[in-house]
């Protein structure tokens, strides 16, 4: 059996996390090999340094033939057709050095056939579905002459009958000697498809099995099992007194039916895996999207909320995910970026009042640790992630809020500042505040919800209470 | 802004060879009034290039609000436009001039907001727009006998000192007021700028309309010195606007800028010009070094901004 693959003990390590650690792995020719593990854990990292996308740090990658990769976000041109899709900068060309039109649907045409395609070579990619378009990305692998391809959640956005048609395309290239890795996090798929499963877990590869040697128990425990060593500190006690409540909130084609509410006082962790609309129910709730069709009621009165404005108006704050593309004002310093929201309440006769303004900066800068008081006036660039999620904290503070929205909120950040921020959302639902916690780490959803609402695809999956929620049963929810 | 002033300097020492250049009260005068007008404009674009956009119809709008501020300020022995509006209160034209500019700034800043088509296109085609509507006005006739009134805000210093007070104005208002925090924040990222509760919609049209408010002054006060209002006004200020507010540091990417940096740049233009005039340069020699500099200007601009190697 000829390995197609061969990972050796890679390493890499971004600012704050060490993505990968110490990782081999091997691939034979003729079979599919499914990649598994949470979010995360390593996955997309070890497959952008097998594509050549990234550089690993240390440690070695062997091919035996070329390699393409089919991301989840396919890379495909919309306003051109399909072959000239398949061909992109590798084009047959006339005599003249111009574009052989002919060749080019002639040859597209026989990769498709051999796939057992049904595409005109000659349609626009816009046109197709996405699982169609899925097809044109396997065939431009194809007529690559890859020998390894790559897969990464290709399943997310298919019905039943176009996943069989994937599979189909799958089985075949197995058949033609070419080695598939399949990224995926769904179970059910892997006993269906793969001879062999890699689980990846915080980094590491946790095993490297045929999939006739594991069961779905065995699995779900290899993705999610390890010790919770890191304690979090929780003294808040959720009240009686619902302070948001959401009922029936659907968003055609994203989420729907998601019901929930939250107590004073509560964390309701939110977990989920890549494709569960998490984020999109979170900016529902603070009107960067508009639902069509269900109810929020904040302390008892329904409300529409349909900007971010009327957001902050209802006492709601928003922590988003990313917060280079929509949390930080880059050229600005540390308390700009935290005085946006609430300029409105320090604004006199016209004027803004500098010194009250920078007071209650101060004020918020210390509540999140941010200890120098110099570092108001420093450009929130030169910051370290930690410190920039905590300048973030820092500004929702300052609106004072019932309800508080965070969305990944320690993603990117080092461990001391970590563990600083999830004191302030302890502190800050100790206070009263009705807290959501949208998180892909278990550990912090375990350690710091009373209640964890698990997200699947756009549905709610199941709410589970803190003494009941363990990693099993999250993933158990969470991966279908 | 300090390579701005070095430019400046450079300027200055190099025309002390001749005659003294600055020490001339005739040309600095003229060399300062040239600048007001364009100043104005600089205000206004240096706003609107904070919000991470541009306006390139600052000049075609002083040629408008030019035409039709002159129009209502016409003397009765005059072969007037409106013969029946003639001597009218110099609040009329005045006005009248203003509001164009405004209102085409309006509508600027309602496209750009509400279409999302960039403010390079958008502002494209108001210059030509606006620039044709001119011309139309009085199928290029030029328009005279202003009443003395209305041509007392083109004489002596007074272009100047309204240029100040509105340079003083706006630096105030983008200093310590929530409409100047809010524009720095929708440069900087106009995504997090909604996140945080900013109407960047409703922010963007007022940025615009404000802009096109001050290139109407800017025709006001130019057709009140000039004594007529003429089509062909204006041509190519809003690009020295633009220089003027790039070369005193405000950034094209949006959130970086001030205006006392714009006035500044402002004056260095006006440097430049008069020196390159004073020092016998020939007019195209200048516009070749004009753009040099500019173009100096922005590349010291991106060194300077460039990211720090920054932790995650």
């Amino acid at each position: 059996m000829r390995y197609l693959l061969e990972v050796e003990r890679v390493r890499k390590a971004f600012p704050g996390v060490l993505a990968l650690n110490d990782v081999s792995l091997r691939v034979s020719a003729g079979t599919v090999h499914a990649l598994m593990g949470e979010n995360g854990a390593g996955k997309s990292t070890l497959m952008n340094i097998v594509a050549g996308l990234l550089k690993p740090d240390a440690g070695d990658v062997r091919l035996g033939g070329r390699v393409a990769m089919i991301h989840q976000e396919l890379h495909l041109m919309p306003s051109m057709t399909v072959a000239e899709n398949v061909f992109l900068g590798r084009e047959p060309l006339t005599r003249f050095r111009l574009v052989d039109d002919r060749a080019l649907e002639r040859q597209t045409a026989a990769i498709l056939a051999t796939l057992n395609v049904d595409i005109d070579p000659g349609a626009r990619v816009g046109d197709l579905s996405l699982a169609q378009r899925q097809m044109v990305e396997i065939a431009r692998a194809v007529s690559r002459e890859a020998d390894v391809l790559i897969m990464d959640e290709p399943t997310s956005a298919l019905s039943e009958r176009e996943v069989a048609k994937l599979f189909g395309i799958v089985s075949d290239l197995r058949a033609r000697g070419k080695a598939v890795i399949y990224i995926t996090h769904k179970i059910d798929e892997v006993f269906l498809i793969a001879d062999e499963v890699t689980v990846m877990r915080d980094g590491c590869v946790v095993g490297s099995l045929p999939a006739s040697d594991l069961d779905r128990d065995r699995l779900i425990t290899m993705m999610v099992g390890r010790e919770l060593t890191q304690l979090f500190p929780k003294n808040n006690l959720p009240t009686d007194r619902i302070a948001i409540s959401v009922s029936g909130l659907s968003l055609d084609g994203v989420f729907s039916d998601v019901s929930f509410d939250v107590r004073r006082g509560e964390i309701l962790g939110v977990a989920g895996l890549v494709g569960s609309r998490r984020t999109e129910v979170a900016e529902t709730l603070f009107g960067l999207r508009h639902p069509s069709s269900g109810e929020i009621t904040i302390d008892g009165e329904p409300v529409r909320i349909d900007s971010p404005v009327a957001a902050i108006e209802c006492g709601i704050a928003f922590l988003t995910e990313d917060r280079m593309s929509s949390g930080l004002f880059p050229p600005l310093n540390v308390h700009e970026n935290m005085e946006v929201p609430v300029l409105g309440e320090f604004v006199s006769g016209g004027f803004v009042k500098q010194t009250r303004l920078l007071e209650a900066c101060r004020t918020a800068a210390a509540a999140v640790q941010l200890k120098r008081p110099d570092q108001l006036f420093e450009p929130v660039q030169h910051l370290s992630g930690g410190n920039q999620q905590k300048v973030l904290v820092g500004r929702w503070l300052m609106t004072a809020p019932r309800i508080l929205i965070l969305d990944e909120p320690t993603r990117g950040v080092d461990v001391g500042a970590k563990a600083e921020i999830h004191r302030l959302i302890a502190t800050l639902a100790a206070d009263g505040a009705a807290v959501i916690m949208i998180s892909s780490e278990m550990p912090e959803i375990l350690g710091m919800s009373d209640r964890v609402m698990v997200m699947r695809q756009g549905r709610v999956a199941g709410i589970v209470e803190r003494s009941e929620a363990n990693q099993v049963e999250l993933m158990r929810l969470a991966a279908n | 802004m300090l390579i701005g002033i070095a430019v400046g300097f450079e300027l200055i020492g190099w025309s002390t060879r001749g005659a003294s250049f600055l020490f001339n009260g005739q040309r600095l005068l003229v060399m300062v009034l040239q600048v007001s007008i364009v100043g104005l404009l600089a205000i206004g674009v240096t706003q609107v290039i904070l919000t991470g956009g541009i306006d390139l119809s600052s000049g075609s709008v002083v040629a408008l609000s030019a035409m039709i501020a002159a129009s209502l300020a016409q003397t009765p022995n005059a072969r007037a436009v409106f013969p029946a509006l003639t001597d009218l209160p110099v609040v009329v034209p005045v006005a009248a001039g203003l509001a164009t500019g405004a209102l085409a700034g309006l509508v600027n800043g309602s496209l750009i907001a509400y279409t999302h088509i960039p403010p390079f296109i958008a502002t494209l085609g108001m210059m030509v727009s606006a620039r044709g509507l001119a011309r139309y006005y009085t199928q290029g006739q030029p328009i005279s006998m202003l009443t003395a009134d209305y041509t007392a805000l083109g004489a002596g210093a007074a272009p100047v000192v309204i240029f100040l007070a509105v340079a003083v104005g706006f630096h105030i208002l983008l200093r310590h007021t929530r409409y100047g925090k809010y524009t720095y924040a929708i440069g900087a990222n106009p995504l997090a700028a909604r996140v945080s509760g900013v109407r960047v919609e409703r922010h963007l049209i007022v940025v615009y309309t404000i802009a096109g408010l001050l290139a109407g002054l800017g025709g006001v006060v130019t057709s009140a010195r000039a004594a007529s209002g003429q089509a062909g006004m204006g041509m190519s200020y809003e690009l020295d606007a633009i220089a003027a507010a790039v070369i005193g540091g405000t950034s094209l990417s949006g959130g970086i800028g001030r205006i006392t940096g714009t006035v500044i740049g402002t004056i260095i233009l006006g440097i430049m010009t008069s020196g390159f005039t004073f020092v016998g340069l020939d007019a195209y020699i200048q516009d070749i070094v004009k753009g040099g500099v500019i173009v100096s200007a922005v590349v010291a601009d991106r060194y300077r901004h460039r990211l720090p190697a920054a932790k995650a």
